[in-house]
């Protein structure tokens, strides 16, 4: 799309982002709070943490879904709304959300219907599309026709269809079994290393983060930090023996201890107020 | 056809109740005695049928004229409720306005206003028979639509959001298709409705060749298997109705879980 960086530079810069919500009850939730992180281009970066660290919010910050109540978005050298504007974002959600009254072709071509694609150019792009993620059978077909991963893979192939230049996921495969989301993890990386595509990645599976990133951004909870930045230095393609391999064990091991870092932080609080009534400060 | 007998299997049990009951009736007419003016024998009423057919009450050419003033009033009523949903819709505004006016009009018994819509387009035209069709079949069509415009998957509008789609893509792509289905559930509503109003409208006044004047004139002379032939008529040209919405919903919706078949993969 437009602006297209070269490979290696920053293609989404986040600084200083904070995102609180008003509550019914009159509070303020933080959900996101001093945020800085910066995604190269190409890379496949995900975002894991507890429920409720405020991943998503991130994720929608990201894709000018939700606006930040302080800092910046910076995707492709603009301002993230503009970025939008621009196409540059594919979605993809937990839920496959396809419009039931399309066929499996139809879902496909939608956001070429709605951009500049060049319209004779269309149904190939639709075929080629359904290609990638390996449904051409089943092109006419409607999507309650099709199984959960099935229809994940359509709407993968919808989001990649009009060439965006970041792909934001947010937990795609949580709502399918373990092992059709493992299939579907060597096929999203398949995808992305035929594509090239940057690639933002929500989840709560460690396994998941590992097997699939370049780096995995480890959040805390309430409110949602970054805790630490696991670099994925595991040789590619990886495959079923990458699941084997020690270097793997490592990994989720580091990231596992990461994530519980967060925890221990919350843990230290405790010894630290026994210290501060003992030394008569409080209560 | 394997389709078409597994139809026929299916339905059996209702066909062989309806048979045994219109049987048990005239059993117990003929065999307690029950004289025509309580209540007809079924075989009295389709004899009464078959001779005021096209002659006497001429309840054939009647129905047509009852079904055209139901359909009219069907189609003004529809586009009404149309019109009206797509407008709140858009302005919350006109929501806040059109809802409690549509919601406390919907509350009077609109039948009441027969006379006044003779008196008004005539008591011996179509219009005032549609006019009332119209206002009764108004109201389901435009609450059915105006949920499924409004009631669209919240993920749904944020992936059309992602693609910066403005509020006329969003309405053409995403909410009229999601609307369509209840669109055709309020016109299945006001296909039985369309027919009331006609029919009562018939009542206070009209051409005597509709299916309501027969019904109020065989009446006013005792003449009760014709009245009974008539509101067969009726009742069969309301099944007529909804199950032309019916089987267009299996078009025009193939895809909705209500009328969609199995899964292939």
């Amino acid at each position: 799309m437009t602006g297209d960086p070269v490979a290696g530079a920053s293609v989404v810069r986040l600084v200083g982002l904070e995102k609180r919500f008003d509550l019914p009850n009159g509070e303020t939730m933080t959900a996101v709070s001093g945020i800085d992180l910066e995604l190269q281009r190409g890379e496949f970066v995900s975002l894991i943490g507890p429920s409720g660290c405020g991943k998503s919010t991130l994720l929608r910050l990201i894709g000018d879904l939700t606006q930040p109540s302080a800092g910046s978005v910076t995707v492709n050298g603009k301002p993230a709304q503009q970025a939008r504007i621009d196409r540059d974002y594919g979605m993809v959600f937990q839920a496959p959300v396809l419009f039931d009254w399309r066929t499996v072709e139809e879902n496909v071509r939608l956001p070429l219907e709605l951009t500049t694609y060049e319209r004779g150019a269309r149904d190939a792009r639709v075929r080629e599309m359904l290609e990638l993620v390996e449904l051409t059978d089943f092109a006419r077909h409607h999507p309650y026709q099709l199984s959960g991963g099935m229809q994940q893979r359509v709407a993968i192939a919808r989001a990649l269809s009009f060439s965006p230049s970041i792909l934001l996921m947010d937990e795609p495969f949580g709502a399918l079994d373990e092992m059709t989301r493992e299939r579907m993890n060597s096929e999203v990386l398949r995808i992305w290393e035929q594509t090239g595509i940057t690639v933002v990645f929500v989840t709560h599976s460690i396994p998941e983060a590992v097997f699939l990133s370049s780096r995995v951004v480890v959040m805390s909870a309430r409110p949602g930090r970054i805790t630490q930045v696991v670099e994925v230095d595991l040789p590619r393609p990886r495959g079923v023996e990458t699941r084997e391999s020690r270097r793997y064990f490592e990994k989720v091991t580091e990231v596992r201890e990461a994530l519980r870092g967060g925890e221990g932080h919350r843990d230290e609080a405790i010894p630290s107020l026994e210290r501060a009534e003992a030394e008569g400060l409080i209560g | 056809m394997r389709k078409a007998r597994e139809r026929v299997i299916h339905y059996l049990p209702a066909i062989i109740v309806g048979v045994a009951a219109i049987g048990l009736w005239e059993a117990i007419i003929r065999g307690l005695d029950v004289r025509a003016f309580i209540l007809p024998a079924p075989s009295s009423i389709i004899r009464a049928l078959i001779a005021n057919w096209d002659t006497g009450y001429q309840i054939f050419p009647a129905a047509k004229v009852t079904l055209q003033e139901a359909g009219g009033g069907l189609v003004a009523g529809a586009l009404l409720g149309l019109l009206i949903a797509f407008a709140v819709a858009r302005f919350p505004t006109a929501r806040d306005i059109a809802l409690p006016i549509g919601i406390a009009v919907n509350a009077i018994p609109i039948v009441a206003f027969a006379p006044i819509a003779n008196h008004w387009f005539g008591s011996q035209s179509a219009y005032s028979k549609m006019a009332i069709s119209a206002a009764l079949v108004f109201f389901p069509i435009m609450i059915n639509v105006l949920r499924g415009l409004t009631q669209v998957d919240a993920s749904a509008l944020e992936l059309m959001r992602s693609y910066a789609a403005s509020e006329m893509t969003v309405l053409r792509k995403l909410r009229i298709p999601n609307a369509l289905p209840f669109f055709l559930t309020g016109l299945k509503i006001g296909t039985t409705l369309s027919l009331i109003g006609a029919v009562v409208g018939e009542y206070f006044g009209g051409l005597n060749v509709a299916l309501g004047r027969v019904v109020v004139e065989s009446a006013s002379t005792l003449s009760f298997e014709v009245t009974w032939a008539a509101i067969l008529v009726v009742s069969v040209t309301g099944v007529v109705m909804y199950l032309v919405v019916a089987g267009s919903e299996r078009v025009l919706i193939a895809w909705h879980p209500s009328v969609r078949g199995e899964r292939v993969a």
